[in-house]
């Protein structure tokens, strides 16, 4: 058989010995394949203009962009709004005027102290973790396509946890040194987790399995130290080990920040890597990704991420699986959205951080119970989403 | 209707390639050309290596030993995003991220052509909007992949290769689950393909009797070798569906397309002697 | 094979008894069974401490067991585990909310609070990985065992970290330890342990015919609904006294069915029968070990179980194919 380019879409052959029986007893579909294929043809040589240049997938896309473009403003002018109030208020009394005056440096020395040092670390490190945990979860739930994946999964956040433990209980580390531990311990927990996993390639299931079998030898680790030291100690620890904004640092944070920072924009040039292996494996190699390569780079850059996060404030749970499911309800229509995602975990991690100072009266919780405690009815959320569960829902 | 296209130069060629998975070997030091600018069809019983020839073609397998050459070069030492804009793959179950749109989905096939410098471009939306109506999913676009029937999730991902714009299409069995009309509507769109665009296109089918309809260039592949390859009415005889299949079987001329059919006989249905 | 486990588990019970901070010959501690001495100390340290927590031990080890490889059979996934599934988390989590809020003192009373919170992360657990296409897979339970067990622990934390005195006790309770727990402890929970035994070994038939599939199961006659609720039951009620008994102790129940598997064969009520023997002998020898390594001081049975448990969790998934997973 001769190829025929020109010839018109039946289905039978020239040289068949038959003659084509043809349209009235196979009716055509009603497609639009004649001028959908001729279109795309004109698109590989000269290209012809369309007479209907918006065209649907145009129209579409931005739609989708005006819908998340709208969702990060709404949060992220959140995030500045609970950003303020955790700046005006405390236990000092202090009046706007005054937080005002201390970023103008009119105000009092105690004022600026309580406002400089111990305030604004405080709402941004709220904001910072936030928006690296959201981003983070994202990340993994996109890769593993599974939308309860999060960071925590593959160890960093235990790994992190059991250096953080031993460093300040036996090292007596504190501030950058300590952060320091805490965040290469958990890079060196997920690591081992990734090291354990590769076996020709990264295989999601494997890496989730892996990564609750050595988070548990790490956890046995922070209980067995948690047994060893003074009450005094373990409360100053288990304070930590739940997630704690109470006493960060300005040295801190801004490590942190540009660090974060640093992963951050990596990220965003590598959505399309993200979008690309959520097709799964087989359709992203086929469309010219490596794979293996493109998935270590994303995870790796969302595990600094996390234990940037918990380097500041220890293990927050619950954020990184929230967060980027409701950003992705919210904008709708696609599977992943950095920005947004990154603009609801700055405006929940700074939410909770503000309930579990002033919700009830003389009792502050770190924030981490709060985030916890969230968590629960978001899982039955999930689960009443179940009920009305269609084919083709989360792998 | 259309100027002459390049496509039906680019030439694909398997040399001498061995794969396998783990050690365990499938497919042995097998050599075959894809005839460029025809529809050639993969047949064989279960297990006889004709999906993991597919993937060595579409450079989802590395060979142990030979090469995949696409126009005389190796595909695996090719840059991967070039081979992307040449070589396009539906595999047998392709995953659709959760609550993504078809519109989406689909854009992602111009990722080939695309950069995180250079994005989608109105040129891009244009050729993913015929790709949507040359599958016949146009009036899809803004609903979620999810939500779509078997067979209208199958053109979404056909469109997606079409957006791809590869003159080289290479599909895993690309009519499993869809019901006989869902069956013949995505072969004839792959033919359609083949006339106007002149796309080479590798498949691997089940359905002998289909696979003789649509195909230009039969293969027919058993315990990891090719048994016999050419056009459908020189290659299904009885004697091959015996060999390959371990079946007895009448072939006759399909009454509408005139290709072989092939009327397999079983323990309870034979031919009556004489007959 | 079940000569070998009982010689298996008498020397276990021997060596409990036997080795620990002070060792005690062999013979002295038969002294003390059958000629007990009120002023030898010896004697009445195996008869005051050792021969209660080689007790508990058994009873623990075995529970745990048997939840185990229920959990495996009724989920169809051979690395279900307390610890894992969160169900742990959640016994833990109604223990504390127990003593602390309802100020339940005796372990009588709280033992119930843990079964409570043993069975609703089972059941939470169980729905939130049967949601989607695929049902529950092994990674979607371990995921979900994963977020249930970090938000009720977030919540046990929010609950310790107000209150000095119970974070004081709770932190060696939730290591996982048979040290200092003796019949006090042990006999309010017995009913449960031997109501929740005899269920496990009941549905060991059921499980053989779940693992069929669903479908298949019930085309042979099995109600599946009632058989999983009783299996959720066992798993509840074991796992929830046994965690309340000697604190979450992870990767037991994961190990011994897989052990078990390997010379039982299939038939669950084969494995149920030898799993709650190896689990004792398991949990035995893990508890002497804890008593020896970290001489003068001990370590926790919890923690030797995590460090041997781990490495063999870890050994099965890089064996396993993405097939059989």
């Amino acid at each position: 058989m001769t190829p025929r380019p020109n010839s018109t879409p039946e289905p039978v052959g020239a040289s068949d010995p038959t003659p084509p029986i043809s349209n009235e007893c196979i009716p055509e579909p009603t497609l639009d394949v004649e001028s959908g294929l001729r279109n795309t043809l004109d698109d590989k040589g000269s290209r012809v203009a369309h007479p209907n240049s918006a065209s649907t997938t145009h129209t579409l896309r931005n739609r989708l962009r005006l819908r998340t473009v709208a969702v990060c403003t709404v949060f992220f002018v959140l995030l500045a709004a609970l950003f303020t109030v955790t700046l005006l208020l405390g236990e000092a009394g202090l009046t706007a005027r005054e937080v005002f005056e201390a970023f103008t440096g009119q105000a009092a020395p105690v004022v600026q102290f309580v406002v400089l040092e111990l305030r604004l670390p405080r709402a941004a490190a709220a904001a910072l973790v936030g928006v690296c945990l959201g981003v983070a979860g994202a990340v993994f739930q996109s890769v593993l396509r599974n939308p309860l994946a999060s960071p925590d999964i593959i160890g960093v956040t235990s790994g992190a946890a059991a250096a953080g433990i031993v460093g300040v209980l036996i090292f007596r580390l504190s501030g950058l040194s300590l952060m320091a531990v805490v965040v290469l311990g958990g890079i060196l927990a997920a690591a081992v987790v990734g090291l354990l996993a590769w076996r020709h390639g990264m295989q999601g299931f494997r890496l989730v399995l892996i990564g609750i079998g050595v988070a548990a030898v790490c956890t046995a680790i922070t209980s067995y130290m948690m047994t060893k030291v003074e009450l005094r100690d373990a409360t100053v620890a288990y304070t930590w080990l739940t997630g704690s904004l109470a006493s960060v640092q300005v040295g801190a944070v801004t490590v942190a920040a540009i660090g974060a920072a640093a992963c951050l924009a990596l990220l965003a040039l590598s959505t399309r890597k993200l979008r690309a292996l959520e097709l799964g494996d087989d359709t992203a190699t086929g469309l010219g990704f490596h794979v293996e390569q493109d998935r270590v780079i994303v995870l790796a850059l969302a595990v600094v991420l996390t234990a940037l996060a918990v380097g500041v404030a220890g293990p927050i749970s619950f954020v990184a699986l929230m967060a980027p499911h409701i950003a992705r309800r919210l904008v709708g229509g696609t599977s992943l959205s950095l920005a947004a995602s990154a603009a609801v975990g700055g405006a929940l991690v700074s939410g909770a951080d503000l309930l579990a100072q002033y919700a009830i009266p003389g009792q502050a919780f770190p924030v981490g119970v709060v985030t916890g405690a969230l968590g629960a009815p978001y899982l039955a959320w999930l689960l009443s989403r179940s009920s009305s569960s269609r084919p083709g829902g989360n792998a | 209707m259309t100027s002459p296209h390049n496509a039906t130069t680019r030439s694909l060629v398997a040399e001498n390639v061995t794969l396998g998975y783990d050690g365990r070997t499938i497919v042995e030091n097998l050599s075959l050309d894809v005839p460029a600018g025809k529809i050639t069809v993969l047949v064989g019983p279960n297990a006889c290596g004709k999906s993991t020839l597919l993937k060595g073609y579409s450079r989802l397998l590395a060979p142990t030993s030979g090469a995949v050459l696409l126009d005389g070069a190796d595909i695996n030492s090719l840059p991967s995003t070039q081979v992307a804009r040449q070589l396009g793959l539906l595999p047998q179950t392709p995953i659709a991220p959760d609550s993504i749109t078809v519109s989406d989905l689909v854009s992602r096939g111009r990722y080939p052509h695309q950069s995180w410098l250079r994005r989608s471009t109105a040129q891009d939306d244009q050729i993913v909007d015929d790709s949507l109506a040359a599958a016949g999913v146009l009036a899809l676009a803004g609903r979620r992949v999810d939500e779509l029937s078997g067979g209208q999730r199958q053109r979404v991902w056909i469109a997606m290769a079409l957006a791809q714009q590869t003159d080289v299409l290479l599909l895993d069995e690309p009519t499993t689950y869809l019901d006989i009309a869902y069956q013949l509507e995505v072969l004839d769109l792959l033919m359609d393909l083949n006339r106007t665009r002149g796309t080479t296109i590798v498949m691997v089918l089940h359905e002998l009797s289909l696979a003789c309809r649509y195909a230009d260039h039969l293969v027919a592949m058993h315990a990891g070798r090719i048994v016999a390859a050419g056009t459908p009415s020189d290659v299904v005889t009885a004697d091959l569906v015996r060999e390959v299949f371990g079946v007895e079987a009448l072939v006759v001329p399909d009454a509408i397309a005139g290709t072989p059919s092939v009327v397999p006989f079983s323990r309870h249905h034979r031919p009556v002697a004489g007959q | 094979m079940a000569l070998l486990i009982a010689v298996a588990l008498v020397c276990a019970v021997a060596a409990s008894l036997a080795i620990g901070a002070a060792q005690i010959p062999l013979r002295t501690v038969w002294e003390a069974l059958t000629s007990y001495d009120a002023t030898n100390p010896e004697h009445i340290a195996v008869v005051e401490k050792r021969i209660p927590r080689t007790v508990v031990g058994v009873v623990v080890g075995a529970a745990l067991g048997l939840a185990g490889t229920v959990a495996q059979g009724v989920t169809r996934n051979p690395l279900a585990d307390l610890g894992i599934l969160g169900i742990n988390q959640g016994a833990a989590l109604g223990v504390v909310s127990g003593i602390i809020l309802v100020g339940a003192t005796a372990p009588a009373q709280y033992m119930w609070f843990g079964v409570v919170g043993a069975g609703a992360a089972t059941i939470l657990v169980w729905f939130l990985a049967s949601r989607g296409r695929e049902g529950a897979t092994p990674v979607k339970l371990a995921l979900a065992g994963a977020a249930i067990a970090a938000s009720f622990s977030s919540v046990v934390s929010g609950i310790l970290i107000s209150d000095d005195q119970a974070l004081d006790s709770m932190r060696f309770w939730q290591v996982g330890s048979l040290a200092g727990r003796g019949y006090d402890v042990l006999f309010p929970a017995l009913p449960l342990f031997v109501v929740g035994g005899v269920l496990a070994l009941a549905v060991g038939r059921s499980l053989n015919l779940l693992a069929l599939g669903d479908d298949t199961a019930h085309g042979l006659g099995l109600n599946t609904g009632r058989a999983r609720v009783l299996s959720g039951v066992v798993i509840a009620v074991l796992g929830g006294a046994a965690t309340a008994v000697a604190g979450p102790i992870a990767f037991l129940g994961l190990v011994v069915p897989h052990a078990v598997r390997a010379f039982a064969g299939p038939d669950y009520r084969w494995i149920l029968a030898f799993s709650a023997p190896v689990a004792a002998v398991v949990i035995l020898v893990s508890d002497v070990l804890a008593r020896v390594v970290a001489r003068p001081g001990e370590l926790q049975v919890g923690i030797v179980l995590a460090v041997i448990g781990a490495p063999v969790f870890i050994a099965i998934i890089r064996r396993g194919k993405a097939a059989t997973l």
